[in-house]
């Protein structure tokens, strides 16, 4: 009986030849990161150890992300915490202001994230870096605090579900409908506990960015983690990023599987998660009524990278926000950003109405930069459409790709670019 | 370690974190103060009604979302003395026994609980008995090593205790 990719990682990490599924490992951990909400909690509990600083200042991340440029004073105060922790333990990436960017999008970026590792990072959405070949989890402060004290964490080895991807994504199509798709399918506990193995010939015709934003969301399905096979695109991504050596993984030919989906690219449509469940959706076609929205967020750990401002600037050329739309482009790290100027992207963005924020998590998790009040709707290109999740309980998320954010802030209504 | 007594707070399916504790409180790390907004987006009742001892029970994937630990601190700190479920998210699983908050899966139990039952829960044996209607369910008992991080209130002490 073989192993599939993730429980080859897990094996390799844990000194074992072979796992499987349900059995209870200790694993050497290759990165561990928190944020400005989960690390301070982390600092907290790893202070009542008994230990003599963190296993490895070179293998910690700290992005404070969430609530900064700090949004209130318990901000600042939850910043200044992670910052005065960094200094005296001498973690060699902590990202200030002005280095920063969205944890997910900023660490393969920097190289931290590579091929082959494990990562468990205290925010769910680590499970991103599966794009890139890794197995990356999302935990709690308490096991951050454990990991950066001891540099191990001991997991349940997942048993899988594996998705066969064949063909190629229509135009406006990318990986937000992928994923969304799926999760509609299997519903926001249909991979609980288990990873989401993606693979097929269909893979080569996803961007990494389209592959990040698949791997970013396998926690909206209930999923320990979401991998992809590493090809010559991956390969290149993190030639051209780190300089940290990877190791490539294969699932063998004999892995097991308790469940097995082929997913033809060429056949779905524009889709879009209604409130209140990522599982609840439709495709654009299905969509007869016209919902209007009062805002559109077009960002995120999900879609803030340098393709999702490609495509909504396509859309938002020579074309402007509907009357009273708030559009909120927030680029995901300070490199998105100053590509996204380079290429022009923030004047098409400006002179059709939207803003530019700097990077920050902001309105994905209703901190700041975008609170929604009673009854008001917004499409957004983040990750969770749940009751009161950018603000008022009485507002309403629709969870969508960059390509149809732009053409429903243009519309004033849930809109696909082809109908404009 | 003890067994858990008191009234039930009964809920649905994909109780997330959000509504747990919505991140507009995520400012603070302050036990009490997320305490004092637990379940606020979902029951805005709870955080008045809950006594100390008292017992959440739900359906399908309860915890399901964010990582934030926020959501088993302030359960505990609202005085909740076990939460049932038919099934939790993984990451709130591992958060809850790391924090020191008992917690159980058994569909059955879910089935069979109503909001306001008096419920009591052994942990040693796993078995959880409905007392205002007089049915017992057997849910999965923890693990020798669980039942110790629990008793010591959270893993930090446990390792601090047994390391």
């Amino acid at each position: 009986m073989g192993m599939t990719m993730t429980q080859k990682i897990l094996a390799a990490h844990a000194g074992l030849d072979k796992v499987e599924a349900g059995q209870l490992i200790e694993a050497e951990l290759d990165l561990v990161l928190g944020n400005d909400i989960t690390s301070p909690v982390a600092i907290k509990e790893m202070e009542k150890m008994k230990v003599n600083g963190v296993f490895d200042k070179d293998k910690i991340a700290l992005v404070p992300d969430h609530f900064v440029p700090n949004k209130d004073i318990k901000s600042a105060e939850h910043c200044k915490c992670v910052r005065e922790f960094a200094y005296r333990n001498e973690i060699t990436n902590y990202f200030e202001v002005g280095e920063m960017g969205i944890e997910h999008a900023l660490l393969p970026e920097k190289g931290l994230t590579v091929a082959g590792d494990v990562i468990i990072g205290a925010d769910s959405h680590t499970c991103t870096y599966g794009a890139l070949g890794a197995f990356s989890t999302g935990v709690g402060s308490t096991d951050m605090a454990a990991g950066m004290a001891t540099g191990k964490a001991w997991f349940k080895v997942p048993a899988a579900i594996k998705f066969n991807l064949v063909g190629k994504p229509s135009k406006w199509v990318s990986g937000k409908d992928v994923i969304l798709h799926i999760i509609g399918m299997i519903g926001v506990d249909g991979a609980l506990y288990k990873s989401m193995e993606f693979t097929g010939e269909g893979i080569k015709n996803l961007t990494m960015d389209d592959r990040f934003t698949i791997a970013n969301m396998a926690i909206e399905a209930g999923g320990k983690n979401g991998i992809f096979p590493v090809d010559d695109l991956a390969i290149a991504y993190m030639k051209e990023h780190s300089k940290k050596p990877y190791t490539v993984y294969e699932a063998d030919e004999d892995a097991v599987y308790d469940e097995e989906y082929t997913i033809d690219l060429s056949t779905l449509r524009p889709t879009i998660a209604f409130p209140h469940l990522p599982e609840n959706t439709r495709t654009i076609d299905e969509i007869k009524e016209d919902i209007k929205i009062d805002q559109v967020v077009i960002g995120s750990c999900t879609n803030g990278r340098i393709d999702d401002m490609r495509i909504a600037a396509e859309v938002l050329k020579g074309r402007h926000v509907a009357k009273g739309m708030r559009c909120i482009v927030i680029p995901a790290t300070q490199s998105i950003y100053m590509q996204a100027m380079e290429e022009g992207l923030l004047k098409i963005f400006i002179e059709a109405g939207a803003i530019v924020s700097t990077p920050t998590c902001g309105p994905c998790l209703g901190g700041y930069m975008g609170i929604l009040a009673e009854g008001e709707r917004c499409v957004s290109t983040t990750n969770r459409n749940f009751v009161g999740r950018m603000g008022h309980v009485d507002s309403e998320i629709y969870l969508a790709s960059p390509a149809v954010a732009a053409a429903s802030a243009v519309t004033g209504k849930i809109s696909c670019p082809c109908q404009l | 370690m003890k067994a858990a007594k008191g009234i039930v707070f009964k809920y649905g399916d994909n109780v997330d974190t959000d509504v747990i504790i919505p991140a507009r409180y995520l400012n603070s790390s302050d036990p009490a103060e997320l305490a004092s907004h637990c379940m606020e987006d979902i029951d805005k009742d709870f955080i008045k009604n809950v006594k100390k001892g008292d017992i959440i029970v739900a359906d399908k994937n309860f915890g399901c979302g964010s990582s934030r630990e926020h959501a088993p601190i302030a359960i505990k700190a609202a005085g909740v003395s076990c939460v049932i479920a038919e099934t939790f998210a993984r990451i709130f699983y591992r958060n809850a026994i790391n924090i020191g908050l008992p917690i159980i899966e058994c569909p059955e139990a879910a089935k069979g609980i109503s909001q306001g039952d008096e419920v009591e829960v052994d942990f040693e044996s796993g078995i959880i008995k409905n007392l205002t209607k007089g049915t017992q369910f057997k849910g999965q008992a923890f693990p020798e090593f669980m039942q110790k991080i629990i008793a010591a209130e959270g893993l930090v002490n446990y390792i601090n205790h047994f390391s």
